[in-house]
């Protein structure tokens, strides 16, 4: 369908290519030695590296402009990149290509307070954007684990999602308009609510596929004047997943709902001391927001839905320490997994809430059999399930046992009518699996999308759709870039 | 590679109507979808007449309520009013808030406008978290799942609303539900500053103003709407209806938004402005036309390039672009 013999092909022509975005990016920001190239080679995920063409590190949309024409000059592939937290190898770089990294173009350009919208540049961190609207009582809502060094513009290629997006939406929820350098170089906004398609919409979350993300118009959200923060134990998995549904069900959307298992209590626990107990099979982390003269009966028809589901204690936390003592237990738990061993692989997939409970039995069932540590912490609320399987790569066979039994999880959760990913996003890592819960009828459409986007397959190319699924524009993932 | 099925995959079924429709849409004449026809011109080609066009109704009826999911599944020529009768019976309601109540499920997804309530309701797109579609070739397809949280693939749900049935069209779709709050009101006040009422308060669904008048829509609890009805800034505010919200309806861009503090609605809107009530936080006026600029060059193009990949042949609600 599609001419992409350019792509790839052009190994011998680095230097030209060097040459010509060093004329148009300042030299010290096009990287060629191999060291430092190394640090681009992956990403967070646990796929093998692979050497970049070329990294480029611009400093604005002209220069994205400008490296995306040269690179489409010289027949090179490009993969966007915002701070390389992503888990499912999307910034992995295939093909040689230029790399666009976007970190340094990381300034909030407009903030507009009445309106709670902020233009900011892609490479400005997901928690640095709400400090610096915290001044205007404002924040940015999509709050990753990662967010201390996750950037927007990766944000906005992966929609992710995080904690408080149970109430308040992912990242496609928060972005009103995008300014994209497209694959051909041409600059544009998307983002007219009354003009045209969603373009907006299909490009956030699209991975790289469709261009790179130059700046982005956030959607800003009030400072939640009251908080309370919640901590329910139980002694089953099965209790705690049947108090999310009770929580669910009143009338009371949290913010959050977080679960962590028994696994990553033990984990956890002993070096952020926030009091979880270590007895518990579950905990159940939930937090409300509202007016203070509003709150209480909320937390009170929380706790007690908790209580008639089984939790031993409904702990509230008294003071803003104390919440956040909480929030870092939750948020640093995959720091904390480096005490029981050195490596893990974390996955992500959804499944309807009612089926919770179920999947929880599958997934620790299978790991069991393939013999590895698995800890689970979540977000219950929104049924999107974070398996953490934990082992020591330096054990013969490890590798394979995580990886068939990572693969049985997310079977379990398409079987219970879950889908692949809730907001790590596809990448590589799952892109084979896409045919699990897309027919090839569905699959032929995400290729035509991108294809709108990229007729000629240079944008993070192989990326997220499995190869086959198309007219052969897409390719395999190299043999070995598993782990 | 070859593809492989899956049995989750192959075991997908749909409603018996859903395959009617498949057939009726067929893979070779010019279709469209009628729904209540409230919002009928949208997007239509003055210039484009053409009566061959086959004109049919897309599935009507709640397939299915999961109150535990939060979620609903209805055929997308459904009218909202029997959404929201069965939803009521679970204790949920979910926000396509069309002004007209005997709009369809499909019609106001497919125009893509977001009720009144959209400040604490969010836009109304993001209400989609499933499409069942049938697109160009007649192949039914879906798109998303019926999931909260999904980012498997490119986010086809996004497209297809606002698409005005010109890309694929709806047969179904899961809709993502919430609690009916216990409260939920109106309450109006004269001469206030509603961007300082927008300050004054924490969630709101609404605040509509119109030059004088400020009306503030509320939803909650008792102790939180009451809570909210305390802190509302000047004042008095007194409990009412909502205001008549006219259905003609342009989008505004922040800069005219504040132009409407200072200046007189004359000014900012035009000499013949009329009855207006602006949508304060949400970019919108109603009562008032204001063209929307030309889509820039490269925009113009992505679309017309979505629709011919989309929909080669222009058979999908010809005489109709949402540009």
């Amino acid at each position: 369908m599609s001419d992409t013999r350019g792509v790839g092909s052009g190994l011998g022509d680095d230097d030209a290519l060097v040459v010509a975005l060093r004329r148009v990016v300042d030299p010290k920001r096009v990287l060629v030695s191999a060291f430092e190239k190394a640090l681009y080679a992956k990403d967070a995920s646990a796929l093998s590296p692979t050497e970049p063409g070329v990294v480029v590190l611009p400093v604005s949309t002209d220069e994205v402009q400008a490296i995306v024409r040269i690179a489409n000059d010289h027949g090179r592939a490009i993969t966007p990149r915002g701070s390389g937290t992503g888990l499912a190898g999307g910034a992995v770089p295939l093909e040689r290509p230029v790399v666009i990294v976007t970190s340094k173009m990381n300034r909030v350009l407009e903030v507009d307070v009445d309106e709670r919208t902020a233009w900011v540049e892609p490479g400005v961190l997901n928690l640095d954007l709400s400090r610096a609207v915290a001044e205007h009582g404002l924040h940015y809502a999509p709050d990753p684990s990662s967010q201390q060094v996750c950037s927007i513009g990766g944000n906005v290629g992966t929609n992710a999602g995080g904690p408080h997006c149970l109430a308040h939406g992912v990242t496609s929820a928060h972005t009103i308009a995008i300014e994209v350098v497209l694959p051909d170089g041409s600059v544009c906004v998307l983002g007219n609510d009354d003009a045209g398609y969603d373009l907006r919409g299909i490009f956030v979350g699209s991975e790289g596929t469709m261009g790179i993300v130059t700046k982005v118009c956030v959607r800003l959200m009030v400072n939640p004047p009251a908080i309370r923060t919640l901590l329910a134990d139980f002694t089953s998995i099965r209790d705690a997943s049947a108090a999310v549904s009770a929580v669910i069900a009143s009338g009371t959307l949290p913010a959050a709902l977080e679960m962590m298992d028994a696994n990553c209590i033990k984990a956890v626990e002993p070096w952020a001391k926030a009091g979880l107990p270590l007895d518990a099979e579950a905990v159940l982390l939930i937090e409300i927001e509202g007016v203070p003269e509003g709150i209480e009966p909320s937390v009170a028809e929380i706790r007690d839905r908790c209580l008639s589901s089984g939790a031993r204690t409904v702990r509230v936390a008294s003071s803003a320490e104390e919440r956040a003592l909480l929030w870092k237990a939750r948020k640093s738990a995959f720091g904390a997994i480096a005490n029981i061993k050195p490596d893990y692989y974390l996955h992500d997939a959804v499944v309807p809430r009612s089926r919770l409970v179920d999947v929880m039995e599958s997934v620790i069932e299978i790991a069991a059999r393939h013999d590895i540590i698995v800890l689970n912490v979540f977000h219950a609320g929104d049924g999107n399930l974070h398996p953490l399987l934990v082992f020591d790569g330096r054990e013969p066979g490890v590798l394979d046992r995580v990886h068939q039994a990572g693969d049985e999880i997310v079977r379990a959760c398409v079987a219970a009518g879950g889908t692949l990913s809730g907001e790590h996003g596809i990448g590589l890592e799952k892109k084979d699996l896409m045919p699990l819960v897309m027919t090839e009828a569905e699959l032929a459409h995400q290729v035509l999308v991108r294809t709108v986007f990229d007729p000629h397959g240079r944008c993070n190319p192989t990326k997220v759709l499995p190869a086959g699924a198309t007219c052969g524009e897409l390719r395999r993932v190299p043999e070995g870039a598993w782990v | 590679m070859g593809v492989v099925e899956y049995p989750a995959l192959a075991e997908r079924v749909a409603s018996p109507s859903v395959y009617q429709f498949v057939e009726a849409v067929g893979m070779e004449v010019p279709v469209r979808v009628v729904g209540a026809k409230t919002q009928w011109n949208i997007g239509r080609r003055a210039e484009y007449q053409r009566t061959d066009i086959r004109e049919l109704r897309a599935p009507d009826g709640v397939v299915d309520v999961q109150p535990s999911e939060l979620i609903v599944r209805v055929g997308a020529g459904t009218p909202v009013a029997d959404v929201n009768v069965a939803l009521a019976e679970v204790g949920l309601q979910c926000p396509l808030d069309p002004l007209s109540p005997e709009a369809t499920v499909g019609g106001v997804l497919s125009v893509g406008h977001s009720g009144v309530r959209r400040l604490r309701q969010g836009h109304l797109r993001d209400t989609v978290l499933e499409a069942l579609y049938v697109s160009a070739d007649g192949v039914l397809r879906r798109a998303g799942a019926p999931v909260v949280k999904n980012v498997t693939g490119f986010d086809l749900p996004r497209l297809l609303v606002g698409s005005i049935g010109t890309l694929g069209l709806l047969a179904e779709v899961v809709l993502r539900c919430g609690p009916i709050p216990a409260v939920r009101g109106w309450w109006r006040a004269d001469g206030v500053d509603p961007w300082l009422v927008r300050r004054s308060v924490f969630r709101p669904s609404s605040i509509l103003w119109n030059g004088t008048c400020t009306w503030v829509q509320l939803e909650g609890s008792h102790a939180e709407v009451h809570a909210e009805v305390q802190s509302l800034a000047g004042g008095p505010w007194e409990q009412c209806e909502g205001p008549a919200v006219p259905s003609e309806r342009s989008t505004i861009d922040a800069g005219l938004a504040k132009r409407l503090r200072t200046e007189e609605p004359t000014a900012v809107f035009g000499a013949t402005v009329g009855e207006w009530l602006a949508e304060i936080g949400a970019g919108i006026v109603h009562g008032v036309t204001i063209a929307a600029p030309p889509l820039a060059a490269p925009v113009l193009n992505l679309n017309r390039r979505m629709k011919d990949a989309f929909d080669p042949t222009g058979r999908l609600n010809p005489g109709v672009l949402p540009w």
